[in-house]
């Protein structure tokens, strides 16, 4: 396995060596960064100024030359707009968006299983046919319009919770977390709501799906002939069966959560990094840009990994090892 | 039933409890801010977000009020003593807010750091350095400006510097300011914290010079989606907003729980021509056969804006929101024309213009414009669009992010015009006065004073540049306006080197029992945010 492990993470150098080109090489073909920063007044001397400060004056292919001998340093280049390094800007911004991904990762995981379980184990019921039902609006309506209608009902009619931002904070290790305190709840509940309501929906689909396929197998027949509780074949026999595609899945959207949870970030003003690429993108801050790609490639390489590990140790049948070689 | 009935009332109020912000103390004001600034050194970048901000924790020699008129702020008063020679006096006993006093040796310092700043992303060179000025402490609490030219907008200048404290030294830049161990200032507020996207914390400072604010804490959080912020305000968990969007305008004045305070800004909304090329990008006959650039015909621009119904458009496409321009600057600035009016619509007179100009059967075009970054900028350029394709000019609208917008139109001078041939932009004169627009729109190209910067149509008119220099070198304020309106005449209201459309009016909404001072400058001031 440490082979293994060894050899994915040298594979990932190479794809964030191939990707910091083609990410290089094609934010400097979109807009002007100089146009976009300096002020209307600004004249031709202070313009030039302005370029030579960003490293502008020198052709794309010196920048990239310049970038890939700093990253090796360490050094991602300086934000564009706020001038600090890139990477401790996103990394600033890191807490925030891990912390709405994990949560609403959790929340699809609480909400979604015990649905989809319900609705596996009595499709016909009414409740079972809503619950699907339901899921087929988590899957279809849009997130901007959810997350908006979520502040105008919580928010603006019942003024039950906070519309916007992220509440207070309370340091564990050096990071700022806002989970732990009551402000801080109430701040993460509807973002990660609404974050959570795509999963919601896929985990009770994918679960509902793996139940109806297990309750007629010879197993859970046998569990029920040797007279065990209910409760004891649905939560121990049944749900070991069902995890597996659960968690590959839930893995991989994981990923997708913290690279993509730009929409809700923005409804809901959270201070993460999807909110920052987003404006980053809008004032062609190419630094970060470039930077925030490089760490979600990375962050999609690790993810990949742990569900490959997870995988072997929730299915003993799986056997961690290279195809090649 | 009745248990449960109270149980559930209890557990509404604890929820509700918890919903309660902690900042509901009279005293604190929570600011929905559309946009956040990209750092606390008020030398960093001259951006509106930024100005704002450096406005609640520094001062300036000379303050700006809210219709940008100039007014004593560190220095007292301020008077020409000989032709190229402008002698400040400052105040004496203000304090920083780290206690250390404020004198001569501050100014000297600010003005030496301003054009200096190694990462400045547009620095306030051109009006710290601008005229060449030359800065000489003659006591601690007396300074002399001279210039090799004689300089009238010296004051107007210096009101764009902000003082920094000479203590933090030669070598401190945004990094420290934005942590905020040097962003010491004499400003009414004191930065407590700045946490990017999150919240900028603010509070008074007791020892202030002028008047003190009402709040003595203010939080500022930036809430860029318009509809957000103002679910915000309604939802109670901010006081107040800035950027109101047009579309909500009408709903909003219903709504009893908010107030809106509304005001006419700096900026002009207009459209480019190109007035330079033979051949006119983006311009053909109507059988797509070249023809030559018809915007060089005064003309067919004054037929451009007698097409052009500013009522409808600011009536149907701006909910109300916007007042027609006819020249550079709205009503109650130094320096603007008494004689401009904006242009009657007249499609009659525009398509006789059109006729008398060669043009019977009008032409073809393509109008540019953003689409984030003005006002409703893609639905005016598409209305505008539709206007002149009613008297022949039969025009398309192309509307693209400013991002890309700019580059496109990035002005080159003779050599690298820019690439469109009819374009929708606007400009907001920081200075208050006509003359940064008349410098950088309509003088003629000229990179060595620095003229023409934004001159995108390359309208020339020497005359103009003449009348203009003379203006830049009248150090007696009624002649200076004299001059800056007959350049405004000859330019705007003879030639149309631009056609103006509309001036923007900005929107605030606050919670009942607050308004605000609403400011030409556009900025959003927690000093300008009083009760009643």
């Amino acid at each position: 396995m440490t082979v293994f492990i060894i050899r994915r993470i040298l594979q990932s150098v190479v794809v964030l060596f191939v990707m910091s080109f083609l990410v290089f090489s094609s934010v400097n073909l979109v807009g002007d960064p100089v146009e976009m920063m300096v002020s209307d007044e600004a004249d031709q001397a202070e313009r030039d100024r302005v370029i030579k400060s960003m490293g502008l004056d020198k052709p794309w292919y010196t920048q990239y030359g310049l970038f890939v001998v700093n990253a090796f340093k360490g050094d991602l280049g300086n934000s564009f707009v706020y001038g600090e390094p890139a990477l401790q800007i996103i990394v600033a911004r890191m807490p925030a968006t891990f912390e709405l991904a994990l949560v609403s990762l959790f929340m699809s995981v609480v909400i979604g299983i015990p649905l989809g379980v319900w609705a596996g184990l009595f499709p016909d019921k009414i409740s079972s046919k809503i619950v699907m039902s339901g899921s087929i609006l988590g899957f279809s309506l849009p997130t901007f319009w959810v997350g908006l209608m979520m502040i105008m009902v919580f928010a603006v009619m019942l003024g039950w919770l906070p519309s916007t931002g992220r509440g207070d904070t309370v340091e564990i290790l050096g990071i700022d977390v806002s989970f732990l305190s009551a402000d801080g709840l109430s701040h993460l509940f509807l973002p990660a709501l609404n974050l959570a309501l795509f999963n919601t929906s896929l985990v009770i689909r994918l679960t509902r799906a793996g139940v109806r396929e297990a309750v007629h197998q010879d197993y859970i027949k046998f569990a029920r002939a040797k007279g065990l509780s209910n409760t004891r074949v649905i939560m121990v026999h049944l749900m070991k069966n069902i995890m597996i595609p659960v968690v590959t899945v839930l893995g991989l959207e994981f990923g997708g959560l913290i690279a993509f949870s730009v929409v809700t970030e923005t409804v809901f003003a959270w201070p993460g990094m999807g909110k920052l690429i987003i404006d980053s993108i809008q004032s062609l801050d190419r630094p970060i840009i470039v930077a925030y790609l490089m760490i979600i490639v990375f962050v999609f390489v690790i993810i990949n990994l742990v569900v490959d590990v997870l995988y072997s140790i929730l299915d003993p049948r799986v056997r961690l090892q290279d195809v090649s070689s | 039933m009745y248990f449960k009935k109270t149980l559930a009332v209890g557990a509404l109020a604890a929820m509700t409890a918890i919903s309660v912000p902690l900042s509901a103390s009279a005293e604190t004001l929570t600011i929905g801010l559309g946009s956040e600034p990209t750092s606390i050194d008020p030398h960093y970048h001259n951006l509106g977000p930024n100005n704002q901000i450096a406005q609640h924790i520094f001062s300036r020699l000379v303050e700006q009020d809210d219709k940008q008129r100039l007014m004593p702020g560190l220095a007292e008063s301020w008077k020409a003593i000989n032709d190229t020679t402008w002698e400040f006096k400052l105040r004496k006993g203000v304090k920083f807010h780290d206690g250390s006093d404020f004198n001569a040796d501050d100014v000297i310092f600010t003005m030496k750091r301003a054009p200096a700043h190694p990462n400045a992303r547009s620095s306030f060179a051109l009006y710290s350095q601008g005229g060449g000025k030359e800065y000489k402490k003659i006591d601690d609490y007396t300074i002399q400006v001279t210039t090799p030219e004689p300089y009238p907008l010296m004051a107007t200048d210096l009101s764009t510097v902000h003082i920094v404290s000479n203590e933090i030294g030669d070598a401190t830049w945004e990094g420290e300011f934005n942590n905020g161990n040097a962003a010491i200032g004499t400003g009414p507020y004191k930065l407590v914290k700045w946490v990017k996207g999150e919240v900028l914390e603010m509070d008074v400072n007791e020892n202030y010079y002028g008047e003190k604010p009402a709040w003595s804490k203010v939080m500022m959080k930036p809430i860029d989606s318009a509809p957000s912020r103002l679910a915000a305000l309604l939802s109670g968990d901010v006081d107040f907003i800035d950027n109101v969007p047009t579309t909500d305008i009408a709903r909003l004045k219903k709504e009893p729980s908010v107030a809106l305070s509304q005001g006419v800004s700096n900026r002009v909304i207009y459209l480019h021509l190109d007035q330079f090329r033979d051949v006119a990008p983006y311009t053909t006959a109507k059988d797509g056969s070249e023809i030559k650039n018809p915007f060089k015909d005064v003309r067919v621009r004054r037929a451009i804006s007698k097409a052009i119904n500013r009522d409808l458009i600011i009536d149907r496409v701006m909910e109300g929101v916007a007042i027609k321009a006819g020249q550079l600057l709205p009503d109650g600035f130094f320096g603007r024309s008494d004689k401009l009016k904006p242009e009657e619509y007249d499609p009659e007179g525009a398509k006789k213009l059109l006729v008398e100009a060669g043009y019977p059967d009008g032409f073809k075009t393509v109008l540019f414009g953003p689409n984030d970054r003005y006002i409703n900028d893609a639905k005016i350029v598409e209305a505008i669009s539709q206007m002149l394709s009613r008297i022949g000019i039969d025009t398309t609208p192309e509307t693209m992010p400013k991002s890309v917008f700019f580059k496109r139109g990035k002005n080159g001078g003779p050599d690298k015009p820019v690439e469109y041939g009819f374009m929708l932009v606007g400009w907001g004169s920081g200075t208050g006065e006509p003359s940064s627009p008349l410098k950088s729109l309509l003088a003629t190209y000229n990179k060595a004073k620095g003229y023409g910067s934004s001159n995108r149509g390359l309208y020339s008119n020497p005359k103009m540049v003449e009348v203009l220099e003379k203006a830049l070198a009248t150090v007696d304020d009624d002649k200076r306006a004299a001059l800056l309106a007959e350049a405004t005449e000859i330019s705007v209201g003879q030639d149309l080197g631009i056609i103006p459309l509309h001036y923007q009016v900005n929107t605030w909404a606050a919670k009942k029992g607050l308004k605000y001072i609403p400011r030409t400058d556009e900025r959003t001031l927690a000093m300008g945010v009083v009760k009643g």
